[in-house]
């Protein structure tokens, strides 16, 4: 395993690997840019429609069931069956990222705003809050922490297929890695896969922290402990699950 | 799209795939729920663990699958085309999201009902067995659905550095044009999938008969 760390540190050190197309701030800017717009196109779809469905509270059980179903769909197969039936390119590739990056999004942004306390919804149409008005000035920011709960695991999938997205064609941080495994060159693989891991890593922490900037203090001080335990990790999607799974209720009756 | 004859033609392929796909997937399941319960218990009991086992959990998940798959050899000194692999890596994220359904699950269980056990007699080590852990049953049922159902989809990158499982008909049948092998690779690995969370659910059922019964009988 030294030698291993010695000879990624070389390739690391190695200024050829930092030049060029093929140059490792170039691959950075690629995959950033094959990420980003999946991420912000789901945001636009995801959002809108999960809000609705948890502020009326009807189809909450499609969108949970969608959201549990797509998780057995491999990504590997999403995007060789994309870019097998339109074309090697960027676009399948956009397509195969946006239809992994909904439904945690739609799952979060749902799970959120329905989940928003009866009696502050209540309160809010008691003191004469229109429909649009409770959603947009109560129940979406209640629901920041799940929605940016939703972002986070559909911003690190979306990551992790990009780098996959090499294996059919496109380029990005995953052309490094599966430009060594096609000539057996270990250190290149590896050398790809830390930094895929480390723009996943600092992706993920760039978020925590926006949520940390823009979610209401409230938030995060009166249910603090609670609230953590169910928002901070990367897997909101498993919470419309473990919501109605969860003993308590279930105690509590008995 | 799909040509049916191909699936009589490679049924002694397809066959041993399958078992190697669910081998791969399963195996870590087990492993992850067997080291996930006495750290998710850890978590539960001590803050400090819990503050350093919940992050790393976390942190552990938002490696992706490709790249703990490529890098694990480096670490274990493993050959890169060794099922052990995808074993491991597996089972790491099994493990980082059961300690935290484990955890949540424990701490859900009401003080009044841990401490009747505890007067009843119930020793620790028996009370956590025959009164905690079953009723932490449900969610800790929902967390290995997650993670059964996740692991099985992810088996399928594996097939992307040379091992086994019902991802190589995905990536072979790209590599030639062969849409059907294509097909037949994802829709078994949803079916797959969605037949062990089925499965999942009844056991989920037949372990916590209560659930869902107090409402009724009150």
């Amino acid at each position: 395993m030294g030698a291993l760390l010695a000879d990624v540190a070389a390739w690391f050190g190695d200024p050829a690997n930092w030049t060029g197309a093929a140059g490792v701030p170039n691959r950075v800017l690629e995959h950033l840019q094959y990420s980003i717009v999946p991420i912000l196109l789901a945001l636009l779809i995801a959002v809108p429609i999960g809000a609705a469905v948890g502020h009326s509270g009807r189809g909450g059980f499609l969108v949970v069931g969608v959201a549990n179903g797509m998780r057995s769909l491999p990504e590997l197969g999403v995007l060789t069956i994309l870019v097998t039936f339109m074309s090697v390119g960027l676009l399948p590739v956009t397509i195969a990222l946006l239809i992994l990056a909904i439904p945690p999004l739609l799952a979060g942004t749902y799970a959120g705003v329905s989940n928003v306390d009866r009696a502050v919804v209540d309160a809010a149409r008691g003191m004469g809050m229109t429909e649009p008005e409770i959603l947009t000035k109560v129940e979406l920011p209640n629901a920041l922490p799940l929605i940016i709960g939703g972002l986070r695991t559909a911003t690190l999938q979306v990551i992790a297929t990009a780098a996959i997205a090499a294996f059919v064609g496109v380029d990005g941080l995953g052309r490094i890695l599966f430009s060594g495994l096609a000539v057996r060159d270990y250190t290149r693989m590896a050398a790809g896969a830390l930094l895929i891991a480390v723009l996943a890593l600092l992706a993920d922490a760039a978020l925590a922290a926006l949520q940390r900037l823009i979610v209401s203090p409230g938030l995060r001080t009166s249910t603090s402990s609670r609230r953590r335990a169910v928002v901070a990790p990367a897997q909101p999607e498993q919470l419309p699950q473990s919501r109605s799974t969860t003993p308590e209720p279930e105690l509590a009756r008995s | 799209m799909i040509d049916w004859s191909w699936f009589p033609t490679n049924a002694e392929r397809l066959v041993p795939a399958l078992g190697a796909h669910l081998l791969l997937a399963l195996l870590p399941v087990v492993i992850g729920l067997i080291v996930a319960i006495p750290l998710g218990w850890v978590a539960n009991r001590s803050r400090p663990a819990r503050a350093v086992l919940v992050p790393v959990a976390g942190l552990l998940y938002t490696i992706p699958s490709l790249v703990l798959f490529i890098l694990l050899p480096g670490i274990l000194g493993t050959q890169i085309l060794d099922p052990v692999n995808v074993v491991v890596a597996l089972s790491v994220y099994t493990v980082a999201l059961l300690v935290r359904s484990v955890a949540d699950a424990l701490a859900a269980v009401p003080g009044m009902v841990v401490a009747a056990a505890t007067a009843m007699g119930y020793r620790p080590a028996r009370r956590f067995a025959q009164v905690e852990l079953p009723l932490s049953l449900p969610v800790l049922i929902a967390g290995l659905r997650v993670a059964t159902v996740t692991n099985i989809s992810l088996v399928s990158v594996g097939a992307l550095i040379g091992i086994g499982g019902l991802g190589y008909f995905i990536t072979d049948g790209f590599g030639r044009g062969n849409t059907t092998s294509i097909f037949a690779g994802v829709i078994l690995i949803v079916v797959l999938a969605l037949v062990f969370d089925a499965l999942l659910v009844l056991i989920g059922r037949l372990v916590t008969p209560w659930v869902g019964v107090g409402g009724k009988a009150r």
